[in-house]
């Protein structure tokens, strides 16, 4: 076939217009299923979920963990850190001295640092300075994965955790450079003397190993829910699989608006916010 | 045949010899070269995870296999060949029976010169105070 410039343009110029006008009806012919769906009764209001008591087990057979934290829930008791005490405890995670040495599975942060994207000079009030739990998003798509030269971390296929073997750990950082949420922490000294109540059943790390949130992977094996979820005593910390339409995490997600950090870079961060 | 000077010559030979042979001597008098490891096992403690033969050689596999097993695959039971089943830690299954690794893992390790880093992250059974309440 001899193609001359004009039929080329042409033909080019009808693929672009098929190509678009394809995601155009797809997309229309899910917002329009979207009303029905609801309708339906597959989505649960916020009724739901107060009126439900959240699960005190670790999900069972789940594919994919996420978190989701409920800021309305979180900001009521602004000052108060038992998720963090818990974790922190839990998992022997060090309370250094020097800020400089910082290590830390879940902390929290003001929300106009940690969604600046999202920040206006009229943003409410008390929006600005709602503190905001912080801890590794699983991602879906792991930076620090792919950076790691040891495989000392690495995506449990089963359920989406982002696993730390800290045998191979050999302390370059990599993945700290490469994780965009901090959500690693690095040993510059050692940290057994930091640690003031020693939890017997966990090894610490020592100096010269990055560190992160696991989802209390050896918590959901023994079928308990993390130790911060457990510790929150008002319920802004739920989790469950995103595959289970009836898991707490996704009767959250259904019920109130939600945001992720940085969802722009593709990395699908499984921590999900409730505004 | 006649050797100039003999007797200074067979002195030094005699000198020699007893230098050179010092340590051998010196181990023998002093009995430390009879020492053997002795890793003690409290008398009531349960037969191991395998038999000891295996143990005493491959230990350190076991400890990577299960370390293997449980960090990276997430599998934590493991059965004995008397159908005892046991979860695969270290620190919990291990150091529960041989709880002085002191005067247990120890022995053995500084007879053949084997220093472990375990310890740098696995806590040593009695050097800590108790640990959380918290749970
Ligand atoms: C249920 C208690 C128990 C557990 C758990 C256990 N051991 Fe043992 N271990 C023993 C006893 C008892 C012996 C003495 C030999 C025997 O009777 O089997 C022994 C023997 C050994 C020996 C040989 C000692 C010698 O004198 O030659 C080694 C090495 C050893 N254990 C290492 C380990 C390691 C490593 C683990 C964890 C993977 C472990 N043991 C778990 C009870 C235990
Ligand atoms: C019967 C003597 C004996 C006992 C008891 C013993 N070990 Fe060992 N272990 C050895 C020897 C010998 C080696 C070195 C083997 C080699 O280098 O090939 C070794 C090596 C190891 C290694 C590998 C070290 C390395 O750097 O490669 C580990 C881990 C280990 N032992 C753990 C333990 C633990 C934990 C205990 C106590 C629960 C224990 N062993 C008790 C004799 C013993
Ligand atoms: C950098 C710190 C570090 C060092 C060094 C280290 N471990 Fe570990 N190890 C850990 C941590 C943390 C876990 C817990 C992982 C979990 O439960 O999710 C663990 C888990 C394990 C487990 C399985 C689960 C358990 O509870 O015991 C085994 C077996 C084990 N380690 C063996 C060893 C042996 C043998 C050595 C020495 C040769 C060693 N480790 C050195 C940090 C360390």
């Amino acid at each position: 076939m001899v193609t001359d410039r004009r039929g080329f343009l042409k033909l080019a110029g009808l693929t672009a217009m098929t190509a678009i006008l394809g995601k155009f009806t797809g997309n229309a012919a899910r917002a329009l299923a979207a009303p029905l769906r609801r309708a339906s009764g597959t989505e649960s209001g916020p009724e739901a979920l107060a009126g439900q008591g959240l699960s005190d087990k670790a999900p069972k057979n789940a594919k994919r963990l996420a978190m989701v934290v409920d800021l309305e829930k979180c900001r009521k008791k602004a000052q108060c850190r038992d998720c963090i005490i818990a974790c922190h405890q839990e998992h022997n995670v060090p309370q250094m001295t020097d800020p400089k040495d910082e290590v830390k599975w879940i902390w929290k942060e003001e929300f106009s640092h940690v969604f600046h994207e999202q920040e206006h000079e009229f943003l409410q009030e008390n929006y600005r300075h709602t503190p905001v739990p912080l801890l590794c998003n699983h991602c879906e798509k792991p930076a620090c994965v792919k950076v790691c030269p040891t495989k000392a971390t690495w995506k449990r296929e089963s359920d989406g955790i982002v696993m730390m073997d800290w045998h191979r750990c050999i302390g370059c950082r990599y993945c700290m450079a490469a994780c965009p949420y901090g959500s690693r922490s690095f040993n510059w000294r050692d940290p057994r003397p930091f640690i003031k109540n020693l939890n017997q059943e966990f090894p610490t790390r020592t100096r010269g190993v990055v560190e992160k949130c696991t989802f209390c992977e050896r918590r959901l094996a023994q079928g308990k829910q993390p130790a911060c979820v457990q510790a929150c005593k008002a319920k802004a910390l739920i989790f469950g699989d995103l595959n289970d339409p009836q898991s707490d995490a996704r009767k959250a997600l259904g019920a109130k608006y939600s945001l992720r950090r940085k969802p722009g870079l593709g990395t699908g961060p499984k921590v999900y916010y409730l505004l | 045949m006649r050797i100039y000077d003999a007797g200074k010559i067979i002195t030094g030979l005699l000198i020699f010899l007893a230098l050179v042979t010092l340590p051998f001597w010196f181990n023998a008098v002093s009995g430390k070269s009879s020492h053997v490891p002795d890793p003690q096992i409290a008398p009531d403690t349960p037969r191991c995870v395998r038999d000891k033969d295996y143990m005493k050689a491959n230990h350190m596999d076991l400890l990577n296999k299960w370390r293997n097993q449980v960090v990276r695959r997430g599998e934590r039971k493991f059965m004995t060949a008397d159908g005892r089943q046991f979860d695969m830690s270290f620190s919990r299954t291990c150091l529960k029976c041989h709880a002085n690794q002191q005067k247990f893992c120890a022995q053995c390790h500084d007879y053949a010169a084997v220093k472990l880093y375990c310890w740098d992250c696995h806590v040593e059974p009695g050097t800590i105070k108790k640990g959380s309440s918290w749970r």
